[in-house]
């Protein structure tokens, strides 16, 4: 289970509640740690195949009871069509180029607020780290917007921004952001200050400390707030769709349920679930590859 | 010539807010470390530096580097005053303080890169300085694919790198192996001979010092000052042979012999070290 929840993230999916849920958990901890690429993690990863193997035939009895509960009437073939009819729908809708549709504007309201978080954070989290007296003015402001629900405060940002592809922006600027910033700071707070004082004793600017030393030291736990962001910003994306859009796979699953075109609704889902667990790979793999340097220790030769 | 001078440098903590110790029955909270530092180093001269823990060697070496500045006295290089890290020393650490997302080549290369050297330039000189340590082919490796020893090596190539007129080495083999520690004191003598910068080492090992010194300091439990200064007149170069020499074994006894009732003091010092662990 651990292992599930690992791999394919939180139980529940795309629910916006989910999202929202994740966020205030994650917000409780002061800071979200890099898995690091240590031997026996990477050995635990290189089974990950068995493991795969053997959660293979609870998922297959997941989908076979799907597919056949609501053909022998256990379940409501309205609210809950067997697989094999999801799954032509979900063609149909790929067939017609709707659901490439919906992902690309999905995908790309995430991707802008995402980016914007990550050019905010990342220097403001470079200062507050650095910087106590940074830190200490802006520490009770940044808490206090933490732990502030995105999705409370979407009517806000529709009030300000309207209803168009601002406030979407807006709120998953909001859902990532803060894991960027909180990862930041933490991280330029660990770095060994043994490395600064040798940056120091070889006259590095004050400039060049922060981009030469202190940024690449950060950057195992900035990958990691990362990861976290672009979940939460899809999560938001997700959310903000069902609330208050007229397109995006958030739209498309509240509408088809609305239309009572179940079919279409599972279809949705399902897309989002495979968006989710491809989305987690790559950054799964970005992350190995933006600390390659902490793993792989090999030799103790003279 | 003198390289360096230190003049009546003084040094004093402050402890964090709470702490506070009693020096010769009273209360405060704080600590003088150095008092009264005077030393002249002269060009190309190898110095190492020992003493008790707690005698502020390692505080004496980052004044001398322009980390830390003193309470009062101050430093001269060259004649000039030094307020922050120069250009033209260079400093090794005891745990390498390599910067761990750079392989062993782009480590060397940092220290040409603040200084402005050209791409091309610095490459080729840190190519040639891993290959005067016998890391050619090491390259490409971090740090954590490398041993303490290689590790060290790199550090040490990185401080060469812009060609420092000073070297301060804080207790820079205390964390290796007594093989290795050996095989880098030699190599470390080797590459001393060629370019002639002047060395200030510290250690807590009087064989160390005795061996790659021309002279060795010995300094007082806290707070510091220097207790003698021993001149080492063992012929260059040197190998791990005269380890074993009449002549080695008296500077061994000589050292030993000013160093002990330092050492007997910093031992009921004790009161003070948890104040220190920070």
């Amino acid at each position: 289970m651990a292992y599930l929840t690992e791999k394919f993230g939180p139980a529940g999916g795309f629910h916006p509640f989910a999202g929202a849920g994740e966020a205030v958990a994650a917000a409780r901890v002061p800071a979200i740690k890099a898995r690091s690429a240590t031997p026996a993690v990477r050995r635990r990863r290189g089974a990950g195949f068995g493991t795969f193997i053997y959660g293979l035939p609870l998922l297959g009895l997941f989908f076979l009871t799907w597919e056949i509960a609501p053909r022998l009437g256990w379940l409501n073939r309205i609210f809950f069509p067997p697989l094999s009819e999801v799954l032509v729908a979900w063609w149909d809708l790929l067939a017609s180029g709707v659901l490439v549709e919906h992902i690309g504007i999905s995908l790309q309201r995430a991707a802008i607020g995402f980016a914007l978080g990550v050019v905010v954070a990342i220097p403001l989290g470079l200062l507050m780290g650095r910087y106590s007296l940074f830190e200490k003015v802006s520490d009770l402001l940044v808490q206090t917007l933490r732990n502030t629900s995105q999705f409370a405060l979407l009517p806000v940002f529709i009030l300000l921004l309207g209803i168009g592809e601002e406030s979407k922006v807006a709120i998953t600027f909001y859902s990532s952001v803060f894991f960027l910033l909180v990862n930041t700071i933490s991280g330029v707070k660990s770095v060994d200050p043994l490395l600064i004082k040798a940056a120091r004793s070889m006259g590095t600017s004050d400039f060049d400390m922060f981009r030469k030393i202190i940024l690449p030291a950060s950057i195992p736990s900035i990958v990691a707030g990362a990861r976290l962001g672009v979940k939460s910003s899809l999560f938001a994306v997700i959310g903000a769709e069902m609330l208050a859009a007229k397109s995006g796979l958030g739209f498309l699953i509240q509408n088809s349920q609305l239309m009572m075109e179940t079919a279409d609704m599972y279809a949705g889902i399902l897309t989002l679930t495979v968006i989710g667990l491809v989305v987690n790979y790559l950054l799964v793999w970005f992350e190995r590859w933006a600390t390659a340097w902490k793993g792989q220790s090999e030799a103790s030769m003279i | 010539m003198d390289r360096i001078v230190v003049s009546d440098i003084k040094k004093t903590f402050r402890l964090k807010p709470g702490q506070s110790i009693t020096v010769d029955g009273e209360t405060t909270d704080r600590v003088t470390v150095l008092d009264g530092i005077d030393l002249a180093i002269r060009k190309g001269e190898f110095i190492t530096l020992v003493g008790p823990s707690g005698s502020g060697k390692s505080v004496l070496l980052d004044i001398i580097g322009g980390l830390t500045s003193a309470t009062s006295g101050g430093v001269q290089l060259d004649g000039r005053r030094i307020t922050r890290p120069d250009p033209k020393t260079g400093y090794v650490f005891q745990q390498y303080a390599l910067f761990p997302w750079r392989t062993a080549l782009s480590n060397i290369e940092y220290a040409l890169e603040v200084r402005g050297v050209p791409k091309s330039e610095r490459t080729a000189t840190a190519r040639h300085l891993l290959s005067l340590f016998g890391l050619a082919g090491f390259e490409d490796r971090f740090p954590n694919q490398l041993s303490g020893g290689m590790q060290q090596r790199v550090a040490i190539a990185r401080a060469l790198a812009s060609n420092p007129e000073v070297l301060l080495m804080d207790e820079p083999f205390a964390a290796l192996d007594q093989q290795t520690r050996e095989i880098l004191q030699g190599e470390l003598l080797r590459i001393w001979g060629k370019i002639k910068t002047t060395v200030i080492f510290v250690t807590h090992s009087i064989d160390e010092a005795i061996f790659l010194a021309d002279r060795v300091v010995v300094m007082t439990a806290r707070p510091g000052t220097v207790k003698e200064i021993i001149d080492i007149d063992l012929p260059r170069p040197r190998d791990g042979d005269i380890r074993a020499s009449a002549a080695f074994n008296n500077h061994r006894a000589r050292v030993w012999e000013v160093l002990r009732d330092e050492v007997n003091k910093a031992q009921k010092d004790w009161t003070l070290s948890p104040a220190f662990s920070h």
